[in-house]
């Protein structure tokens, strides 16, 4: 096929490392990368002709090759901000697992927290059962860049009937310029097993690419509350990826914070059996010339399942914010309960959202609604304010900052609660309370 | 403290208030009635600040300053406060903090140093005693899915802690049963002093029964058509407004 599409310097470059990565030895693996690599050599970075992409450009990201590093330097007092405290940690340090970084000091034997690369040593078929099967293959040039890619990740198996006792950050940062931070994890929580998982994002490095994909299976009332910390360096460019499986009666809970980062996309799907359920938050915050995106898609596939969703953005000076939130009810999930809602907050007058709410509904026995809202700060309540004597610019940082707080107060982790106010002000200065 | 002299103001090219004038002294609590779109509400906006009003005509002096020249948050501080008709719902700010934020932005201008966290609370929680709230109120967001008492009670409440020497009530009234009436008028009359002046904006005479004013106003077509004490608004009362009206210039 004649094609006139820019040839991406990782396309070209993939032979060169694909020994490199973990399971290179591994016959269906290396199947699996170099199906992706051959599509990806195709396509490149995905381009706003594609749906889910058309608010997005990446073609920037087409002219660097972004390449996986070996590199370990880190600024450990730096680490030390970003550590929930009280919580288990592993830290994947530009996109592998770093034993020395990470703390599983007391993790009970029967949990499985380990390396992908590791995984791959020890039990292979296990991977092999699930790696690519929370979601399809080609869903887009970004996941079948990660399935040629990934360079490591962390495999979670958490035993039926067991709750783990805190929580498991796992810290994924870069610190090389132009690095690859390409993971793939893949949790399991069996029957009845029960979790909190803190993904923390950032990086200390110019201009590098994170590409973090999760696939994540629940069991049968299986519980996962789900935090996701976006905190990316100025110039970085993120995507992460959360695909998930419920089972029957299975429980999510998603708080997405996107602060971070030059261009920043955050997929989240879930696929419901029946009675399962997830509430998805999320906060975007932009400023400067910040380009954040999120896409999620809750497919009600059986009966009775329930879906919240609560999506909030706010933006200044030339930021762009993205929404797509989709739910599909199919023609069998009848006593689907689902609301959605977003809630756009913009600052001034160059910022620039695009939301896309939409729901499909294939069932007649259904409970559905959504919301969007796209609005400036309530000048009466401005006013409300400074007729208490606060001035007119207080008046201001107070709204903006209660409009984004309030997906913060949602946060049950305290520790995660203090880390994320702090972060929200350090990155929107304007607000100071 | 207060004077008001001719003063007119427009919306957009509207003429609301048309020559309006009123003095206000030290511990004095003035009524203004009248009827619906006479320009109640106009004046508490123009004497608090709130943008869209362009005063073409006439001047406000308080305590000898120009009030029209001062920004909104400057006249907070310098004691006008205004005890909202429709109180605004603030979700994701406590009322605590909103108590705190005004208290200290009161006492920064004044030159006085931000109040101790201790002593700030013994004293919000005593106010919250007096006008007979739940102390959970200062931790839930302003306003927010309060009832139209409750909004009114925390209206009252936030004057207590702010000790305002100007405190327009604009129409407090409207939307309370007779119990919430009469909480928010005792807290109202708890504020009372020889130093601290009431301009009461209300529809109806019912308020008055609960807060004595030294003097009644009707305001109609822009203007004050009559002022007298409080037998004026009995008379009101009973014989509407409409025999009034046809005086408004």
């Amino acid at each position: 096929m004649a094609s006139e599409k820019t040839i991406n310097p990782n396309a070209i470059a993939f032979p060169e490392f694909a020994a490199s990565l973990p399971g290179h030895d591994i016959l269906w693996l290396q199947a699996f990368r170099n199906r992706a690599a051959q599509s990806f050599s195709h396509t490149g970075f995905p381009t706003v002709r594609d749906e889910d992409w058309r608010y997005t450009n990446l073609s920037a990201l087409n002219k660097t090759l972004y390449a996986p590093t070996e590199s370990q330097e880190v600024d450990s007092d730096w680490l030390a901000t970003l550590r929930v405290p009280n919580a288990w940690c592993v830290v994947l340090l530009n996109g592998r697992f770093s034993v020395d970084l990470s703390d599983l000091t007391d993790m009970p034997a029967a949990v499985r927290v380990q390396s992908i690369t590791q995984a791959l040593v020890e039990n292979p078929a296990r991977l092999q059962k699930y790696l690519g099967q929370a979601v399809v293959e080609n869903l887009h040039a970004m996941l079948v860049f990660n399935n040629a890619w990934f360079s490591d990740g962390v495999f979670i198996e958490i035993p039926a009937q067991t709750t783990l006792a805190k929580p498991l950050q796992i810290l994924q940062v870069a610190t090389e310029e132009n690095a690859l931070a390409a993971t793939r994890n893949i949790w399991l929580l069996n029957e009845n097993a029960a979790a909190e998982i803190i993904e923390t994002f950032a990086g200390s490095a110019e201009n590098y690419l994170t590409v973090a994909v999760n696939e994540v299976f629940l069991a049968a009332d299986a519980h996962l509350t789900g935090y996701k910390v976006q905190l990316e360096a100025e110039t970085a460019t993120h995507f992460g990826g959360v695909y998930l499986q419920q089972a029957e009666r299975s429980r999510f809970e998603h708080h997405n914070f996107a602060l971070g980062g030059l261009v920043a996309r955050s997929d989240i799907y879930c696929d419901l059996e029946t009675g399962a359920e997830c509430t998805l938050n999320g906060l975007a915050v932009g400023v400067k010339r910040q380009h954040l995106d999120n896409l999620t898609r809750i497919n009600h596939l059986k009966p009775r399942g329930v879906s919240r969703e609560y999506y909030k953005t706010v933006l200044d000076q030339r930021a762009r914010g993205v929404f797509q939130g989709r739910v599909v009810v199919a023609e069998h999930a009848q006593k689907t309960d689902s609301q959605m809602n977003n809630r756009n907050l913009l600052l001034s007058a160059d910022a620039e959202v695009d939301t896309k709410p939409q729901l499909e509904i294939y069932a007649d026995d259904v409970k559905c609604s959504h919301g969007v809202t796209v609005g400036q700060l309530d000048e009466k309540s401005v006013f409300y304010l400074q007729s208490r004597g606060l001035d007119a610019t207080s008046a201001r940082n107070i709204l903006t900052f209660a409009f984004a707080n309030e997906m913060v107060e949602k946060v049950e982790n305290v520790e995660l609660k203090e880390l994320l106010r702090t972060q929200l002000l350090a990155h929107f200065p304007a607000i100071s309370l | 403290m207060l004077s008001i002299n001719n003063l007119h103001v427009s919306v957009g090219d509207k003429p609301i208030l048309k020559g309006l004038s009123l003095e206000i002294k030290p511990g004095e609590v003035h009524a203004i009635m009248g009827p619906n779109g006479a320009g109640k509400s106009t004046l508490s906006h123009v004497l608090s600040g709130k943008a869209g009003y362009t005063v073409t005509e006439g001047s406000v002096s308080y305590y000898g300053r120009d009030l029209l020249e001062m920004a909104p948050e400057i006249r907070a501080r310098e004691g006008v406060f205004l005890a909202f008709q429709y109180p605004v719902e603030i979700p994701g700010v406590s009322n605590i903090y909103l108590l705190k934020a005004a208290l200290n932005a009161l006492r920064r201008h004044h030159g006085e140093p931000e109040v101790d966290a201790m002593d700030f609370l013994t004293l919000v929680k005593a106010k919250v005693k007096l006008l007979q709230m739940d102390e959970k109120f200062l931790y839930r967001a302003v306003n927010e899915g309060f009832s139209g008492g409750e909004k009114k009670r925390n209206e009252i409440l936030q004057a207590a802690i702010l000790e305002p020497k100007l405190c327009i009530l604009d129409e407090t009234d409207s939307g309370l049963d007779i119990d919430a009436l009469r909480i928010v008028s005792e807290g109202v009359n708890s504020l009372r002093s020889s130093e601290r002046s009431f301009l009461m904006i209300t529809h109806y005479q019912r308020l008055l029964e609960y807060i004595k004013p030294d003097v009644v106003h009707v305001l109609a077509g822009g203007r004050m058509v009559r002022s007298g004490g409080p037998d004026l608004a009995l008379e009101l009362e009973e014989k509407g407004y409409s025999w009034l009206e046809g005086q408004a210039a």
